[in-house]
């Protein structure tokens, strides 16, 4: 099935768009950014707001059809998908694993917000979804923020960790992606990558890229706690691990 | 504020800030007897150390790390002991020492001497500052009428001071009244401050005091080119929280993050550390005049804003203690409180409005700082921009005194330029549609929001009295706070923490305890 966007007719391909022009407000800015829309692949490009920002910046609203369009049928994404809930999982541990589970995680390198990770590990959870430290089968150990990887890893070790989870929010110049793949290295290093799960988190964290770095699997936005719970019990059930 | 809107218990407040004074009492009384690295390496700034040696480590932590255990006595002897015994200015002193000098292997001269050149040197200090602040409130006056109510502020983040600067003049004409830089990624856990300007960080760019200088004068020619003044906001928490307060009044900053438990909560920074530092960092920004900022709205981001709106409330009172007791005035109290309601909830909006009224209520003369949504911002930034309007609104009808702008792409991106120019014009529309509205509305008696505000306040005074049992160090070792456990000797930084002698020596400490009237526990009947 050929699909495109859709304004208020199949096929009409209307895409809404804004976006900032480094040039002063005028008349030529306007058709500059018309022009610009056109490039893009655009037919009936219209500028239907412009705004200066300053003496430098022009800001345009602008909406465009395209005739480009997609074979759905043909779209392929790898996605963790299937999910137990609180119940399932603690079920899941006590049938499968008959122990209870130690789960590790920080926010590790010099990113300084646990807002991923607490949402994730905290009593409390995030949106009703009830966090790891809840369950009554995992152990689980919220390390904070700012966690050199060196130490994560260690107290991964004293701890006895079945898993470890490494939420990264910051990604201002791919910082989180030195960070994660200097994480996996040391792991390596230990020879304990093949020991536990090990998954990444943040809000532009998705499956696919935590896959290419090394990691068992990678968890976006919209993740809850039972997600990542549910995954690291059936990987390690999948690995035999008792 | 004119009259009461919340029909609060006047005798509940005053119990509430009269528990907080219980509270910080004993506080207080480890505070006088204890001194950290970082103070002592902020009264070396004072008296002019400054600069790095060729390997990069600031001039006022080698000199802290020469003394060693003798911080006890105070860093400020040996320093003036050096520029007398040597005849040299500052600058060729930290020359000096950059080239490894070490202040400890100098004989003492006669401490007269040294408390004359003290003098000389508490003066020189409070006279550059004391400019700054007569230079800050005349352009103030100057410019009143250009103000926004409340003020609106705005962040920049590049990590390149050159590019924040680019990014701020910009955010200033499109109509901020304030423009925070935000810190990199990691600096509050550096026990020193970077040298210089800087063009490379993580989520934000280096306090300097470079950078702080580029800013300013940034901020300063935009200001006169669009006849406004507009303040600049740094970060003082940390390990460095007294030493960036310095630098700050010295380059004339207007604003600084300075909550006094913020560092220990969310950034598990030593408890003792934290209280001692952030004292003096309180006074040198009264002493400055720069408004505090305190970061009750990192209380929201990890617990539910419903649950425990109390904590808010709770911090407030502790955080406007703290700051008294720095000889701070309500003035410069900017407490905060953020907008962090889950936008499902049913009249979650009379909430939010309750909770913004009751602190508008209870520190009336403080700017109280506002901040916006965060937490459950989704990358839908259609919805994004319908909450931010809303949380205008709140901070319009509250009378706020600071309003800090939401980002309609946070949880995005850093913003783009033309996310701020949406946030200011979104804020203008409300500043301006409602101009009058506070003063032409009351609240319903025993309404919703009145039945909330009683609720809030009684769960705040019944969890200050809890605290007042425990005392606030155990307090926070056992969760009470934001749900963290934080260790009385855990944390970073309690090696920089030493038990004053006898004859420790700080004339900045005890010029700024007498010009701000600071009574000292130790002497309170």
């Amino acid at each position: 099935m050929m699909i495109r966007p859709y304004g208020d007719t199949l096929n009409d391909g209307a895409v809404q768009m804004s976006f900032t022009l480094p040039v002063a407000h005028s008349a030529k800015a306007d058709e500059a950014a018309i022009l610009f829309g056109k490039k893009l692949g655009f037919k009936e490009v219209e500028v239907v707001h412009s705004n200066p920002l300053s003496d430098e910046f022009t800001f345009f609203v602008v909406y465009g059809k395209t005739e480009i369009s997609i074979d759905y049928d043909k779209v392929v994404v790898e996605e963790v998908e299937k999910s137990l809930d609180f119940y399932g999982v603690n079920n899941f541990i006590k049938e499968n694993i008959k122990r209870k589970i130690v789960v590790v995680g920080a926010c590790s390198g010099t990113d300084a917000h646990t807002v991923g990770i607490d949402a994730i590990m905290n009593m409390k959870g995030f949106d009703q979804h009830y966090g790891l430290e809840r369950y009554p089968m995992i152990e689980a150990f919220n390390l904070g923020a700012q966690v050199p990887n060196e130490e994560l890893i260690k107290k991964a070790i004293a701890l006895k960790a079945d898993a470890i989870l490494i939420s990264q929010i910051v990604t201002q110049k791919d910082v989180h992606i030195q960070n994660l793949t200097e994480f996996i290295e040391l792991l390596e290093a230990e020879g304990l990558r093949s020991k536990m799960v090990v998954c990444a988190g943040g809000p532009r964290i998705g499956n696919k890229l935590a896959l290419e770095l090394g990691y068992d699997a990678g968890f976006g936005r919209g993740t809850y706690p039972e997600n990542v719970a549910s995954f690291i019990v059936e990987k390690m059930h999948e690995r035999g691990v008792k | 504020m004119t009259k009461s809107k919340l029909n609060l218990d006047t005798d509940k407040i005053a119990k509430a800030r009269e528990l907080s004074k219980q509270i910080t009492a004993p506080v207080q009384k480890y505070i006088e007897k204890h001194t950290t690295v970082a103070i002592e390496r902020t009264t070396l700034r004072m008296m002019g150390a400054d600069g790095v040696d060729s390997i990069g480590v600031p001039i006022p932590n080698k000199v802290v790390d020469q003394i060693g255990d003798h911080i006890c006595y105070g860093a400020t002897k040996y320093y003036i002991n050096a520029l007398l015994k040597k005849g040299v200015t500052p600058e060729e002193l930290n020359i000096e020492i950059a080239n490894g000098l070490d202040l400890t292997k100098i004989d003492f001269v006669d401490f007269s001497y040294i408390e004359e050149k003290a003098q000389e040197l508490v003066e020189a200090f409070a006279t550059k500052v004391k400019a700054n602040v007569a230079y800050r409130a005349e352009k103030v006056n100057k410019y009143k009428d250009q103000e926004n109510a409340p003020l609106l502020y705005l962040i920049v983040a590049t990590g390149n001071i050159f590019e924040d600067v680019k990014q701020a003049q910009a955010a200033a004409k499109q109509g901020a009244d304030i423009i925070a830089v935000i810190r990199t990624t990691g600096q509050s856990l550096l026990d020193f401050v970077p040298f210089g300007p800087t063009t490379e960080g993580f989520g934000g760019t280096y306090a300097t005091q470079e950078n702080f200088k580029i800013m300013r004068k940034a901020l300063d020619e935009t200001g006169e080119e669009i006849g406004k003044y507009i303040r600049l906001v740094n970060y003082c928490s940390g390990l460095c929280m007294p030493e960036i307060a310095v630098m700050g009044a010295l380059e004339r900053l207007d604003m600084m993050l300075n909550d006094s438990m913020y560092g220990i909560l969310f950034r598990d920074i030593n408890m003792y550390r934290t209280f001692v530092d952030q004292k003096f960092s309180r006074m040198i920004n009264s002493f400055a005049g720069i408004v505090i900022n305190s970061g009750e709205d990192n209380y929201l981001t990890t617990s539910d804003a419903v649950e425990k709106a109390y904590t808010v409330t709770a911090s407030q009172f502790i955080n406007e203690r703290f700051a008294y007791e720095s000889g701070l005035p309500a003035k410069l109290m900017g407490l905060g409180h953020a907008f962090e309601m889950n936008p499902d909830i049913k009249n979650g909006f009379l909430l939010e409005m309750a909770q913004a009224q009751m602190a508008s209520e209870i520190f009336p003369e403080a700017p109280l700082k506002y901040m916006p949504p965060t937490k459950y911002m989704t990358g839908d930034i259609f919805k994004g921009l319908a909450m931010n309007t809303l949380f205008n609104f709140i901070a319009k009808s509250t009378n706020q005194g600071i309003l800090l702008l939401g980002m309609l792409t946070e949880a995005v991106h850093t913003p783009f330029m033309q996310d701020r120019f949406l946030a200011v014009a979104n804020a203008k529309y409300v500043l301006n549609n409602m101009a009058d509205f506070s003063d032409d509305i009351e609240f319903k008696k025993d309404g919703i929001m009145q039945t909330r505000a009683k609720v809030v306040l009684d769960e705040t005074i019944e969890f200050l009295e809890e605290i007042n049992k425990t005392d606030l160090f155990n307090a926070i070792e056992s969760k009470m706070f934001a749900e963290v456990s934080r260790p009385k000797n855990g944390g970073k930084g309690l090696s920089g923490v030493a038990e004053k002698a006898q004859d420790y020596y700080n004339p900045f400490y005890t010029y700024l305890e007498k010009e701000l009237n600071i009574v000292k526990e130790g002497n309170k009947l």
